[in-house]
């Protein structure tokens, strides 16, 4: 098990879009994280069942969504890309259904790399259907299986990259997040999501190794992702989604601590502090992103990123073309503009990066907490703790602290009613205990067992 | 409005549970109507909450205890509202269709008419046709309201509406839907009663099916 008890990045110059401390070379020399950022294009199917008698639909349509964005990474010139394949339950479910997919991107990519010398590479992401057991069983049984066999099957047919948006911990965290309670929150993340997180990868890297495909990464979607929407909507208030998104930093590094190697899941906006703290290069989406879902950190995102990805988009007609397509070009576009930049050398990366940040860091506390500056505040004090939970505490505490200062300091503007809020989370914050089993033995008396099955985390209790 | 109407609406709209309940029991003990605790102490409460909602005074998690809080005080309130005959506005089923284990979104939609003394039924996530269609024909249920936060989902909606209209039991409920992939169109396409954009529009859309 790896450790990581200071940082990789420790001078903010050196925190940069496309250059990492632990670049990543996949077997065609595509190399992410040593200067250049490339696209990460993901896609999926339109409104549709998807069961056996749909399967060469399904097929059709990914067919034509991977020639679309092959034939305009071609004509618009590009060196290199990495298309992501996130599965749907039912193609996980039915790994041999899922495969078929596989298959078929992995054609096509191969030909045209052979055909215009572009280098490319495959993310497949299994989807963590352990969920759809309700409470879910996180280590065994069949979903448990069928997910597996999933990654197996897929690495064998031809995944460069192994990921997941695994869930362990959310059936209690969505819970916490409309309730405002920070300690479910920290339980969910730092004690169960690490526990599982744990597990789930050392099988996984297990598997990458087999198949000598590289564990990339994972994400907090299911949790802070949540929060950034429902913050958007107005739901909840945006100082508790930007602390959530803190809370889940210790969460996701133990993907690192089990062997993971990046680039992390592009909705991974927990990603600039994992790269802070493990060097690993990371995906990362923003405005591009926006047909999937919206945001309010839609430039500073790309401020370190080395992958520079739109999330998810479904293929459908546009007036410019298919969807994937478009959003194909609108990343080669951007990416395009950050290359040039670096090009001209590091100073003007730098320019760039500020840039980024500037459009949003004085907007919204969601995109303060990712100014790189702050990043790195944040990440050192979270690794100076030396357990998930511990690290988790300290992110709720260093946070609500930060943007209590940041906003009296007009770093951005707190309505009174976030500011009322603010308090609230730091009291909140102040009653994590510093004992772990103090805290575990306290959250056990209020969580609902009904949703979570503790003996999968492997808590006695 | 009588005093401790006043406080009762207050307990609620702080979300002040064992003060409501507290006072609850006080007022019953004072034979007051049941039926004005609850819609002038309890439901005119939560219409606040809506406004302040409405008005970003109020995030989910207040309106959420807030309305916890009222049904503390209903669960209190209900066996004098039942001997008073008083009964809900409509019962609603709310759950999210085949496919989709997404729940926050058909929580929240839930959170709304409960507030407004609707009753309801909730099947929860990844919910079957069968099991929807089950529903309508073992409850007396005025609105059944479909949710799905994923595209691949949404053909589940039609399906169920299908289901209902073969099992015939389409006439006996109004559909509503929502969930991001929605809309207007699509609702009118797959023949549903109504479509509502927005958690908070739950309640003026239910009031306008049961008219």
């Amino acid at each position: 098990m790896k450790e990581y008890r200071s940082l990789s990045i420790n001078n903010i110059d050196d925190f940069l879009f496309g250059v990492s401390p632990n670049p990543i070379t996949l077997k065609n020399g595509l190399t992410i994280g040593k200067g250049t950022v490339y696209p990460e294009l993901n896609f999926t199917l339109p409104t549709m069942i998807i069961d056996k008698t749909t399967l060469p639909e399904v097929c059709a349509q990914y067919t034509q969504m991977i020639e679309g964005v092959c034939k305009r990474a071609v004509e618009l010139q590009i060196d290199g890309f990495v298309v992501e394949y996130e599965l749907l339950p039912e193609l996980t479910l039915e790994p041999e259904w899922g495969v078929e997919v596989t298959k078929i991107l992995r054609d096509t990519l191969n030909k045209t790399e052979a055909k215009h010398g572009i280098k490319t590479a495959l993310r497949v992401t299994p989807n963590d259907i352990r969920e759809f057991a309700r409470p879910p069983f996180l280590r065994q049984g069949k979903y448990v299986d069928a997910m597996f066999r999933s990654f197996e099957l897929n690495a064998a047919a031809g995944a460069d990259f192994l990921a997941i948006e695994s869930t362990g911990g959310k059936e209690i965290h969505d819970e916490a997040i409309i309730t405002g309670d920070l300690a479910t929150s920290v339980f969910s993340l730092g004690i169960l999501g690490a526990h599982d997180m744990a597990f789930l990868w050392d099988r996984i890297v297990d598997i990458s190794n087999t198949y000598n495909v590289i564990p990339a990464g994972d994400t907090a979607c299911g949790f802070a992702n949540t929060a950034m929407v429902l913050a958007e909507g107005k739901f909840i208030p945006r100082v508790w989604a930007a602390v959530i998104r803190v809370l889940t930093v210790a969460r996701s590094l133990v993907a690192y601590e089990r062997g993971a190697l990046g680039p992390s899941k592009d909705c991974a906006y927990e990603g600039p502090f994992l790269k802070a703290i493990t060097g690993y290069p990371i995906a990362l989406e923003g405005a591009e992103a926006a047909c999937a879902h919206l945001s309010p950190i839609g430039n500073i995102t790309k401020a370190v990123a080395d992958l520079w990805s739109n999330e998810s988009v479904n293929n459908v007609k546009l007036l410019g073309a298919m969807a994937p397509t478009v959003s194909m070009e609108q990343l080669i576009y951007a990416t395009r503009l950050m290359n040039a930049s670096s090009s001209e050398g590091p100073q003007y990366a730098r320019k760039m990066r500020d840039w980024c940040v500037a459009s949003d860091a004085g907007l919204d506390p969601q995109a303060y907490i990712l100014r790189p500056d702050v990043v790195l505040d944040l990440s050192s004090a979270i690794i100076s703790e030396p357990t998930a939970y511990l690290r988790t505490r300290r992110a709720a505490l260093e946070t609500v602290d930060l943007l209590r200062k940041a906003s009296e300091a007009g770093e951005f503007t707190l309505s009174r009613v976030e500011t009322r809020w603010l308090n609230r989370l730091s009291r909140q914050a102040e009653e994590l205990p510093e004992d772990e089993d103090q805290f575990i033995a306290q959250m056990l008396e209020l969580v609902d067992r009904k949703k979570v099955r503790l003996e999968e985390y492997d808590i006695q209790g | 409005m009588n005093n401790r109407i006043e406080i009762i609406n207050e307990n609620v709209l702080e979300g002040q549970q064992k003060r409501l309940s507290a006072e609850v029991q006080a007022v019953l003990a004072e034979d007051l109507n049941p039926e004005t605790i609850l819609t002038e102490g309890m439901v005119a409460a939560m219409a606040e909450v809506g406004r302040f909602f409405e008005e970003d005074e109020y995030f989910v998690p207040e309106m959420l205890i807030a309305a916890r809080t009222m049904q503390a005080g209903l669960s209190l309130l209900n066996p004098h509202l039942a001997e008073a005959n008083v009964q809900s506005a409509a019962t609603i089923a709310i759950g999210t269709v085949k496919g989709d284990l997404h729940d926050i979104g058909k929580n929240l939609v839930a959170m709304m008419p409960e507030g407004a003394a609707f009753e309801i039924i909730d099947p929860g996530t990844d919910v079957s046709v069968e099991k929807f269609v089950e529903a309508v024909k073992k409850n007396d249920i005025q609105i059944l309201a479909l949710s799905t936060l994923l595209t691949t989902s949404m053909e589940n909606m039609k399906v169920t509406v299908n289901a209902l209209e073969e099992a015939g039991l389409r006439s006996k409920v109004k559909v509503m839907i929502g969930g991001a992939p929605i809309n207007t169109t699509y609702a009118r396409e797959i023949g549903a009663n109504g479509y509502s954009a927005e958690a908070s529009q739950a309640v003026p859309l239910a009031k306008q099916l049961i008219q």
